[in-house]
């Protein structure tokens, strides 16, 4: 008798084996300059139903780079385990040649050089053709936000997410759910979900006041395709009011509340559901430990932590699916439910390598529509980079050590931070960089440049708190953000310890001397989730700085030294 | 992040003086677990104690009880400087044998749940509720 979970296995195997009809071996390929879009998007349409998953485009409507992170440490279970391997291991486990498409979309070496060969990636024109391309192969195709989608750019900032709305409804998605978004405050988020055509999901969406389901958003939606039930539950970042500003949306709440999501599987198996979607801005690893919990969730589709994963993890008989972030990745997942069951998949995620895939005209012309009131301001040259800059990792990227810079020489400061957060796209040495570029690193409704006095025992307190939300073995007690970037200080964390004791050997820079307990220090950093922050705009210290500077040279950043254990 | 100076400084003594108090903190919960018991060990048995991983807001914590069964049931919050919290009572006509109220939470610590059951028996179980600074989300 075969299991259920045999099936699942034995389409993980195919999925590995032949990089699920394509993802695999291009090096060749595209050393011959030959990796066209029909290989991108090639797939062997399976089963009876498709998923299609985008997430985290932190509104990127226009192709970018993005580099992957080199460290990205998992702790307790998860040690070791993916999204937590990168460069060569990341390569190796999923057998990966050097320098292929591959190695640049899915990791960080050699990223400017082969950034310079295969280009950027993203721009949601280029999306279109790929959603149009399976919508042709398969017209009933669910397409599914995971939300993070009306938040990151110039023209979002300005247009408070209209933007996105207008070209994400063009897309025709099918469902999203959200994180970000509620940062636009939430009279906007109310106002922009009420004309959405599609369903807007969050079983984990309460009204703070009488912790009961919020009115606006549903927990889940019913679609009848292929011949099957389908239910998609959606799943809202937990930690809203906790990693970003409660007071712009204190009528809500959130959190895991996995036993509700339990009842939600039940209720909708209860009515029929063969097939159940969970579409999740959980993060990977609560995705993980939540699949170990609720039974009956078929496919979750992941978001939040950024992670690209080129094979689903499966968890019991969930299948977790990791699509990327800012518009670089979609993944198409094809499934054969039958008898009421999901029996087998197959799963392609399809980097979208902007010379590659062509863009779809009347998306594109959308596009150009929104960016046109802006165009002048954020076309503007600021400076240029003999650096690449990028963010994304557990501690400091450069454009992390930027920034950090700038809030150190604008605002005359000791100790500068930053928070770590995991959008914000790369630029490559050479590069002017550009008012958008800046804003793509900063863009925040909360974005003020914030400068305090705090004591040294205060800035150690955050820096445990912030390591245990990354660090904590429990994936429950994590808010998915990368640690807070500092300047001007370095510090040893040992990942392996409590909270409390992962932060030792706090160090001030500029002197040498360790960091005092009883001393204050002039401190100097943004994204406040307090109230009545004061202070310029970050995107306006960073712009200032980078003036100053003319050419940006950064060296090389050593002050956190890293215990894994 | 909390980031000005006065809550900053709050923040700071707050964490100093949980840090301080740990061992003190935990004996007067078990004191106060031993009384409700009246020294009696408590198992464990279907009692249900729902509380978020992470706390919203540390004054104000959603929380909720429910042992079927039951007599009644106390709430403990073991690094609160008085740990007691509440006791429900359940009489025979109750419809059922559960609970929601609201908590402050001092920091970081176990929310525990005591169930006394109809043969007197007690069960117990607990929960790790986080108060976070908060900020820096991805």
């Amino acid at each position: 008798m075969i299991s259920r979970r045999d099936f699942l296995q034995v389409g993980m195997a195919a999925s590995a084996m032949v990089g699920a009809s394509g993802f695999g071996n291009w090096a060749k390929l595209a050393a011959q300059q030959t990796l066209t879009q029909d290989q991108l998007l090639e797939f062997d349409t399976f089963g009876n139903v498709s998923l299609i998953h985008v997430t985290d485009i932190h509104a990127q409507l226009k192709p970018i780079y993005f580099r992957e992170p080199e460290i990205n440490l998992g702790v307790g279970d998860n040690k070791g385990e993916v999204p937590h391997v990168t460069g060569a291991e990341f390569k190796a486990r999923y057998g990966i040649a050097d320098g292929s498409p591959s190695a640049y979309a899915l990791t960080y070496n050699d990223f400017s050089s082969l950034a310079k060969e295969y280009g950027k990636v993203g721009g949601l024109d280029r999306v279109a053709t790929v959603i149009n391309s399976i919508r042709a192969a398969r017209p009933d195709a669910l397409l599914l936000d995971g939300g993070d989608t009306w938040h990151g750019s110039y023209t979002c900032y300005h247009t408070e997410g209209q933007d996105m709305v207008n070209v994400m409804n063009a897309l025709k998605p099918d469902a999203m759910t959200f994180h970000w978004e509620f940062t636009l405050g939430s009279d906007r988020v109310r106002e922009l979900v009420e004309g959405l055509p599609f369903a807007a999901l969050g079983q984990n969406i309460f009204d703070a006041e009488w912790d009961e389901p919020a009115e606006t958003f549903e927990s889940y939606k019913f679609f009848e395709r292929g011949g099957v039930k389908i239910a998609v539950i959606g799943q809202a970042f937990p930690y809203m009011p906790i990693a970003n500003p409660g007071w712009m949306f204190p009528e809500y709440s959130f959190g895991i509340r996995d036993e509700r999501m339990q009842e939600m599987v039940d209720e909708v198996r209860g009515q029929g559901a063969e097939l159940v979607v969970c579409l999740s801005h959980n993060g990977f690893d609560v995705d993980k430990k939540m699949a170990s919990r609720v039974t009956g969730i078929d496919v979750i589709l992941s978001g939040h932590t950024h992670d690209a994963l080129p094979e689903p993890v499966l968890i019991g008989e969930t299948i977790i699916i990791a699509s990327g972030s800012n518009g670089k990745f979609v993944s198409r997942v094809d499934l054969d439910v039958r008898d009421g069951r999901m029996m087998g998949f197959r799963h392609k995620l399809i980097p979208i390598f902007s010379d590659v895939i062509e863009p779809d005209a009347e998306v594109s012309a959308l596009i150009d529509e929104q960016r046109a009131p802006h165009e002048d301001a954020m076309s503007e040259v600021i400076g240029t980079t003999d650096e690449e800059l990028y963010r994304r990792g557990n501690f400091n990227g450069t454009w992390d050590d930027l920034i950090c810079d700038a809030l150190i020489s604008e605002r005359e400061a000791d100790i500068a931070m930053s928070p770590g957060v995991r959008w914000g796209p790369s630029l490559l040495p050479g590069d002017d960089i550009t008012r958008e570029d800046i804003w793509n690193v900063t863009s925040m409704t909360y974005g003020k440049a914030y400068r305090t006095e705090m004591t040294g025992e205060f800035i150690h307190t955050i820096l445990e708190d912030v390591a245990d939300n990354l660090f904590n073995p429990d994936p429950y007690y994590q808010q998915g953000g990368d640690m807070v970037r500092i300047g001007g200080m370095g510090y040893r964390i040992d990942v392996t310890k409590p909270q409390g004791d992962r932060i030792t050997e706090m160090t001030l820079l500029k002197t040498g001397e360790a960091i005092d307990p009883a001393k204050t220090y002039n401190v100097a950093g943004w994204a406040s989730v307090n109230e009545g922050t004061e202070g310029p705009q970050i995107w306006d210290v960073v712009e200032s700085h980078i003036k100053k500077l003319g050419t940006v040279t950064l060296d090389p950043n050593t002050s956190v030294e890293v215990v894994q254990g | 992040m909390k980031l000005n100076r006065r809550d900053a400084l709050a923040m700071g003594l707050g964490a100093t003086a949980v840090a301080m108090l740990p061992m003190r903190a935990f004996a007067a919960a078990d004191e106060a677990i031993a009384t409700f018991t009246g020294g009696a060990e408590a198992g464990s048995g279907d009692l249900t104690l729902d509380a978020p991983e992470i706390a919203e807001n540390g004054n104000t914590v959603p929380i909720s009880v429910s042992a079927p069964g039951a007599a009644a049931i106390a709430v403990f919050a073991a690094g609160n400087p008085t740990p007691g919290v509440a006791t429900f009572n359940f009489g025979p006509a109750s419809g059922s044998q559960s609970a929601s109220t609201r908590i402050r939470l001092a920091g970081t610590q176990d929310v525990v749940a005591v169930a006394q059951m109809a043969d007197g028996s007690f069960i117990q179980t607990a929960k790790t509720v986080k108060v976070t600074i908060g900020g820096c989300g991805g």
